[in-house]
């Protein structure tokens, strides 16, 4: 068989097409950093990324940076605070989400119409506009100085009390892992004795109380090395505890609020989605409706919503790049104010979108783990 | 009772139909005071609701400082936009109220032929007052805050020329359905065209809801070719081109969008040949919302891709079509139809995110909400609060009505259901 001419053979043109294609791709994109660069140079911006190691300049707020440290040691601290607020967020959004998703579901009307009320109220509205709400209508227009007993919320601080470690922290954290040992070793007897003889098995009971038991001895033989350390109010502003400035905390609130009114709907979406077999199933079994939910209903609705959830996890760190019309210096806002000193835009807001995929790709490295290891095997 | 149910036949319940119809009291039993910790929940809930109710009641009818709102009514909606061409932008309501109203009536004619065919499942009974409740107030809101006849008597016009051009579009032949639509296309063209051409008012002068809207839109019209070219681009046969697609996709779908924004706004006029005068930064912004929104474009049309049958695929080829001809006439109809729901999605998320463009500078809805607050008559006085409440309103009002038309039409079409 011969070989058709090379303009008429598939394969050929194939390869030719793409090569063309890529070509145009490359020379659009060469295009444009070239322009770039010509334009940097011309305005007698530098063209490299050694402005990272520049000194900043410039201070950030609630954190104890010096002017005199470089743009990128500025850019990490950034990145910390952005970290801080995510994983707070996601835990809190997480815990909300699932509390108000299941009460969309509940058997009372009231409470299904107020889970509703709140999802569909938070839903439909910009987050910006919900951070905007709570940190320039709420937060910012509480009283100078709040206390209320241990907890203070006001305009220049929300603080709550704090632990603070003594001597003889070592000893009290023996005491700890042995008492955590001993648990888990209680928690196994008394599952092997239920699975054997079928009496009550109580190993939540056992085991917590056991582990009490323990760390309290431990604490006092220690000579009590765990204190509490309570915000105190000061001429100005406050000490002690563990303080978040209003910008963190507003965000940290809108985001929360906000996150999980979509978390909600993930996790109603993913209950409905559980075969009504399995809930009726567990009735017949004579399951309380709580054992139903926790042992029958959640554990399939979970492997379910392990995607969209992590979607919204996502979601979450992405939002809070927002804290940069507050002014909370996480790390869109420190690039931003980078920006503002003369830092050159295309490299630092590059370098910015490089962080937030990393963050990205982690959190998808993640779910696929934790998706691999969750989903039912062998299902056909 | 005598009988004992048990000897009487079971009544069958009728397919579909609410079993039976309880008492206030047996129904108040069931939903509310079931068990104690029911009664307990319920004790609790109406609580609280009964005092967020009384708080959010006294605030907007009471003491809320809406004066504000009430000045400020006009910058809210356009901002900058001259205030002696608004008669450009009643001129585009009202070609958009005669246009749409056509398509609207020509798809309802559609839909219902459909239905007397048996083809789709009829609508189920709604209220007009309830699909359209919140858009009612929010008219009603903002004329209030107006105050004014000319306003009223133009509204009302609107509302007449739509109603009456639904009424015409009815009498559409259901076999010219694909005019309806056109004749909305050229509507929007017109409307701004109306606003734009003829000596009008360039969108570097928009503002307000206005900016807002025309972002949203704009953002959503010109993302959905290119999503739809990325789309078919990573599901291509061609490895480098979808090496290519992956990679822009996955890329933008990782960032926030605000670092898009800085990027339109910060680097866009370096992209372009030394010379080359910097587009406005509306301009900037829309081209950054284009490019964020066309990667999630292209991931929801790739869902429609794949939920079109490989058969389908194989029996274009087996008629002998071409790839490009089966993509274009037997791939992406079907594809499009699917993901109908899914856009109104992705526009409703563009329409709040717009939002974000205040942080680059932009004086769309919210952008103004905060400035208005620090005029002379209103600074320092925490009035923050009112316009925030109010630029929700608006911002609530519109994405909840569209995600209710979007469960509508998904339920119309069928989506998943086939």
């Amino acid at each position: 068989m011969s070989r058709p001419a090379p303009w008429r053979d598939v394969r050929v043109l194939r390869i030719a097409f793409q090569a063309a294609f890529l070509v145009a791709v490359v020379a659009f994109v060469l295009w444009i950093v070239d322009n770039t660069v010509g334009n940097l140079e011309r305005r007698g911006i530098r063209t490299s990324f050694d402005f990272l190691d520049q000194p900043a300049g410039f201070r950030i707020p609630g954190s104890d940076f010096r002017t005199s440290q470089s743009i990128g040691d500025a850019i990490l601290v950034g990145v910390e605070t952005t970290m801080k607020v995510s994983a707070i967020g996601i835990v809190l959004a997480f815990l909300l989400g699932v509390f108000v998703g299941v009460a969309r579901l509940s058997p009372n009307w009231l409470v299904r119409r107020a889970a509703a009320l709140y999802v569909e109220s938070l839903r439909n509205v910009p987050v910006l506009a919900i951070i905007f709400f709570w940190y320039l209508a709420v937060i910012l227009r509480l009283p100078t100085v709040e206390v209320a007993g241990l907890f203070v919320f006001s305009n220049r601080a929300f603080a709550v009390p704090d632990l603070t470690l003594e001597d003889g922290i070592e000893l009290f954290g023996i005491a700890a892992l042995v008492g955590l040992v001993a648990a888990a070793v209680v928690w196994r007897w008394r599952t092997r004795r239920f699975d054997a003889t079928g009496e009550p098995h109580h190993r939540v009971l056992w085991g917590a109380g056991l582990l009490a038991a323990v760390l309290t001895v431990g604490f006092f033989a220690a000579g009590r090395p765990i204190g509490l350390d309570t915000p105190e109010r000061l001429r100005f502003g406050f000490a002690g505890g563990l303080r978040m400035s209003p910008e963190f905390a507003g965000l940290l609130i809108a985001l929360v609020l906000y996150t999980a009114s979509h978390i909600a709907e993930v996790v109603r979406g993913s209950i409905l989605a559980v075969q009504k077999g399995q809930g009726e199933a567990a009735d017949a079994l004579g399951l309380s409706p709580f054992q139903r939910l926790r042992f029958v209903v959640l554990p399939q609705a979970f492997r379910i919503m392990i995607p969209p959830l992590a979607n919204h996890f996502l979601n979450l760190v992405k939002n809070s790049s927002l804290g940069v019309a507050i002014a909370l210096p996480e790390v869109t806002r420190v690039v931003r104010i980078a920006i503002s000193q003369r830092a050159p835009a295309p490299q630092s807001i590059v370098m910015l979108m490089g962080i937030y995929l990393v963050f990205s790709l982690s959190i998808a490295l993640v779910t696929n783990l934790v998706n691999r290891r969750l989903q039912l095997k062998g299902r056909t | 009772m005598s009988t004992s149910p048990l000897q009487e036949p079971i009544p069958v319940p009728e397919e579909g139909q609410p079993i039976t119809q309880l008492g206030p009291r047996e129904w108040a039993r069931q939903n509310l005071f079931r068990t104690w910790f029911d009664t307990a929940l319920t004790v609790v809930f109406s609580l609280i609701l009964a005092w967020a109710l009384y708080r959010a009641g006294r605030f907007v009818f009471f003491t809320g400082r809406w004066e504000i709102i009430d000045r400020n009514l006009t910058n809210l909606l356009v901002f900058r936009f001259p205030r002696d061409e608004l008669w450009r932008v009643w001129t585009g309501l009202f070609v958009l109220a005669g246009t749409f109203g056509v398509a609207a009536g020509s798809a309802a004619r559609t839909r219902d032929q459909a239905v007397a065919e048996g083809r789709v499942a009829p609508p189920e009974e709604r209220l007009v007052l309830r699909r359209f409740g919140p858009v009612l107030l929010l008219v009603a809101v903002l004329l209030y805050f107006a105050g004014t006849l000319s306003a009223f008597l133009l509204t009302a016009g609107v509302a007449v020329v739509a109603v009456a051009a639904r009424f015409a579009g009815y009498r559409v032949p259901p076999n010219r359905a694909g005019w309806g639509f056109a004749v909305g296309i050229l509507g929007l063209v017109a409307a701004f065209t109306v606003i734009l051409g003829f000596g009008g008012v360039g969108w570097d002068r928009w503002g307000g809801l206005m900016l807002t809207i025309f972002l949203a839109v704009g953002g959503i019209t010109i993302s959905f070719p290119i999503g739809v070219l990325l789309a078919l681009g990573r599901r291509s046969t061609f490895p480098a081109v979808r090496v290519v697609c992956v990679g822009y996709i996955e890329l933008i779908r990782g960032v926030p969008l605000i670092t898009v924004l800085f990027m339109g706004a910060f680097m866009l006029g370096f992209f372009l040949p030394p010379g080359t005068e910097t587009p406005s930064l509306e301009t900037r912004a829309l081209v950054a919302l284009v490019v964020f929104t066309s990667a999630y474009v292209a991931e929801i049309v790739r869902g429609g891709l794949q939920s079109v049958p490989r058969g389908q695929i194989e029996a274009a080829y087996a008629v002998g079509l071409s790839p490009l001809r089966t993509t274009a006439l037997i791939v992406l109809p079907q594809a499009l139809r699917a993901v109908i729901p899914a856009m109104v999605g992705q526009f409703i998320t563009l329409f709040k995110d717009t939002s974000l463009v205040a942080i680059i500078g932009l004086t769309e809805l919210l952008g103004v909400s905060s400035i208005v607050t620090s005029q002379p008559d209103f600074l320092g006085q925490g009035l923050i609060f009112e316009t925030l409440v109010f630029a929700a309103f608006v911002y609530w009002v519109g994405s909840y009505s569209m995600s209710r038309e979007s469960q509508r039409l998904e339920r119309r079409l069928g989506v998943g259901q086939r």
